[in-house]
């Protein structure tokens, strides 16, 4: 289990903190296409990008960010304990360890395509350093209307007390324009990533949440693949986690032994099937929603009782 | 990737670990020579990336070359779930004294490994009640573990060594090659007591081939999921005729899903990720047009970056450069869309506010035409 970590407090700090909201976050691979376009629009969204990471290109600024050659550079000029890779996958290895040798405590962790084994090894070494990861291939963490670390748009958010977790990156925000629509704003919105492994797991997610009194329902957008939902659906039963859930789940008619477009959305046997993610929501009594659009009217429903 | 048996057992032999003489083949006269090579009998084991090839009837015995004259060709052109083989591995007989069921696996869930064994080889692990599961770090497999696992298989004295040295090797196949899954189901104590795998399943983590330069001659891809692959689409082909084209996996299973309940038929699946541009829309209706059985296409694009109207005018690229004749049906969230609507206006694409009532009209549209 996954150590303590409160992620409101790092990604926008206390209100009496000078910069609170303002917290500064560093770009790993600021100066790539991918990189520099997000660098912008979170900037836009309101995000303090304080530095950014290009070995060879130190000395140099991104529309008046300053570059650096070292995330120990990066991190010594700003005290940030943020970063947002956006590097490609066969470097984000490297990347994500020198982030967390520097003081990084929360990697955003963009890339898709990432090796297993390189998910694994950097998860155990920010377990070991206090620090945690999402993703990778998430589309980041947003805290609407004040921060954003990743590639999400920022029309589908709306400012609330739902929080919204999903291992895909279109239907979280998909299923946020919905909720936005029908008035259940959202108070973080956090992509898990479609990998086999993720640095933050759906019970990591719940973790963060399960005491916030600013959080007043949940909603949770899975796929086939793998056994997150089964043993979320085992911790919210067993913790009696108070706050109302609703789920999602994509790939009801999938194909077995074929991986639908993520790395980890793919069914062996029963391992990792609807079936066994629905039943398995049912006995901790979480409604599960059809299609994205039903998630609000469940949500409303479940709400009034 | 799925590896082939006989590929795995080139990876098991790599790393030391023994399998039965075998010899692969691709046609009859291959097939004769490597008979008189091994001697009869043999097991005639067809080369399927799919599971339960056991109760298919896809492995044979094979006694003389009476045999082999009627099975082999039989064997070559079965179809099983939908795949044909690629090859024949003709295999030696071995004397069987113990099964065992032994493989490494991808733990999602704890992000680590686990072992599963059980002293019932051969059967489908999943019904077993009996099976040992050990988690096990990146980092390795301890002389502790590896001798309670022995115990608790009850692997007779003269093959514990052995065992345990195999073990190990299979957890190397694990790290070294980047696999999700080394499974060797059953393995086999024969009666000399060393140990041999009569089967292999290995599963490479795709994500890692670009250092694995050696196991990329394994990658077997169709001319259609080649073309998808290169332009960096994810590409599955299914059963029906609805082709459903979208920007981001989850939204693409969401909408497959929304097709079925609306009793469609899903054709393929194609996410083209990232950005929705006329280009990206272009070349995934290229390899689209490409599948004949589909009759109509579904386009569902939702995020914040997407030019609708650019979507529209590849679209209607596509049916100028006649590579389109089957008429679309688009939600597509995001900037312009009342100017896509336009650009579309005459062609056969119609452009939807929301991706059900998109369904609708594309299942009501290839349903009566049927």
């Amino acid at each position: 289990m996954a150590t303590k970590f409160d992620i409101f407090s790092i990604l926008t700090g206390n209100s009496n903190d000078a910069d609170y909201e303002k917290k500064p976050v560093i770009i790993q691979g600021i100066t790539g296409s991918f990189g520099s376009t997000h660098t912008r629009l979170m900037r836009e969204y309101g995000t303090n990008i304080a530095a950014g990471v290009t070995p060879g290109k130190g000395g140099s600024k991104f529309e008046g960010v300053p570059v650096f050659n070292s995330m120990k550079e990066a991190v010594e000029a700003t005290g940030s304990t943020i970063s947002g890779i956006f590097v490609p996958a066969p470097y984000f290895y490297s990347a994500a360890k020198e982030a967390l040798d520097s003081g990084i405590k929360l990697l955003v962790a963009i890339p898709e395509h990432v090796p297993i084994i390189d998910s694994i090894k950097i998860y155990e070494y920010a377990e070991r350093n206090g620090a945690r990861m999402i993703g990778p291939n998430t589309p980041g963490v947003i805290i609407p209307n004040t921060m954003k670390v990743g590639i999400m748009p920022a029309q589908p958010f709306t400012k609330g007390g739902t929080v919204v977790f999903s291992r895909s990156g279109t239907l979280m925000y998909e299923v946020s324009y919905h909720l936005s629509n029908s008035g259940f704003g959202q108070r973080l919105g956090l992509g898990i990533g479609g990998d086999p492994i993720n640095g933050t797991n759906l019970i990591d997610s719940f973790d963060l949440i399960r005491e916030r009194e600013d959080v007043d329902s949940v909603v949770v957008v899975g796929e086939i693949g793998g056994d997150a939902e089964e043993m979320l659906a085992e911790y919210i039963f067993k913790t009696n986690f108070s706050k109302p859930v609703i789920a999602y789940i994509a790939g009801r008619s999938a194909p077995k032994e074929k991986r639908m477009g993520h790395a980890g959305a793919i069914v062996y046997g029963n391992y990792g099937s609807a079936d066994s993610k629905i039943s398995s929501y049912s006995k901790a009594n979480v409604p599960v929603a059809k299609s994205p659009k039903e998630v609000p009217l469940l949500l409303r429903t479940l709400l009034k009782k | 990737m799925r590896l082939l048996e006989y590929q795995g057992k080139e990876l098991f032999n790599q790393f030391g670990i023994k399998t039965p003489q075998s010899i692969l083949v691709q046609d009859m006269e291959e097939a004769k020579s490597a008979a008189e090579k091994l001697g009869f009998p043999f097991v005639l084991k067809s080369q399927l990336t799919v599971g339960g090839r056991g109760k298919a009837g896809a492995i044979q015995k094979c006694k003389d070359s009476v045999e082999l004259e009627s099975k082999f060709e039989e064997l070559l052109h079965k179809e099983v779930k939908g795949e044909l083989p690629r090859g024949i591995l003709l295999e030696k007989m071995v004397e069987i004294v113990k099964e065992i069921y032994l493989s490494i696996f991808l733990n999602r869930s704890k992000r680590c490994f686990s072992i599963i064994a059980s002293s019932e080889g051969g059967v489908d692990i999943e019904q077993t009640e009996n099976k040992i599961i050990k988690e096990i770090t990146i980092n390795g497999i301890s002389n502790e573990l590896a001798s309670e696992i022995a115990n608790e298989l009850d692997i007779p004295k003269e093959s514990r060594e052995s065992f345990i040295t195999l073990l190990f090797n299979l957890f190397k196949v694990i790290i070294e090659k980047e696999a999700e899954l080394a499974e060797i189901n059953p393995l086999a104590i024969v009666s000399d007591g060393s140990l041999l795998a009569l089967d292999a399943k290995v599963i490479i983590d795709d994500n890692s081939l670009f250092r694995h330069k050696d196991l990329v001659k394994y990658l077997h891809l169709s001319e259609l999921e080649k073309q998808a692959s290169d332009n960096g689409f994810s590409f599955v082909e299914l059963e029906g005729n609805i082709a459903i084209i979208g920007n981001g996996a989850g939204l693409v299973m969401s909408t497959l899903d929304m097709v079925t309940d609306a009793k469609g038929t899903a054709g393929s699946f194609l996410d083209f990720g990232g950005r929705a541009t006329s280009e990206t829309i272009y070349e995934a209706i290229k390899v689209i047009s490409r599948i004949p059985k589909i009759k109509a296409i579904l386009v569902n694009l939702f995020g914040g970056i997407v030019r609708t109207d650019l979507v529209a005018m590849g679209i209607l690229d596509a049916y100028k450069n006649n590579i389109l004749n089957v008429p679309v049906f688009a939600r597509i969230s995001g900037a312009q869309s009342e100017k896509a609507k336009e650009l579309l206006q005459g062609s056969e694409a119609r452009l939807f506010d929301t991706v059900e009532e998109a369904i609708n009209a594309v299942v009501l549209k290839v349903n009566n035409n049927n």
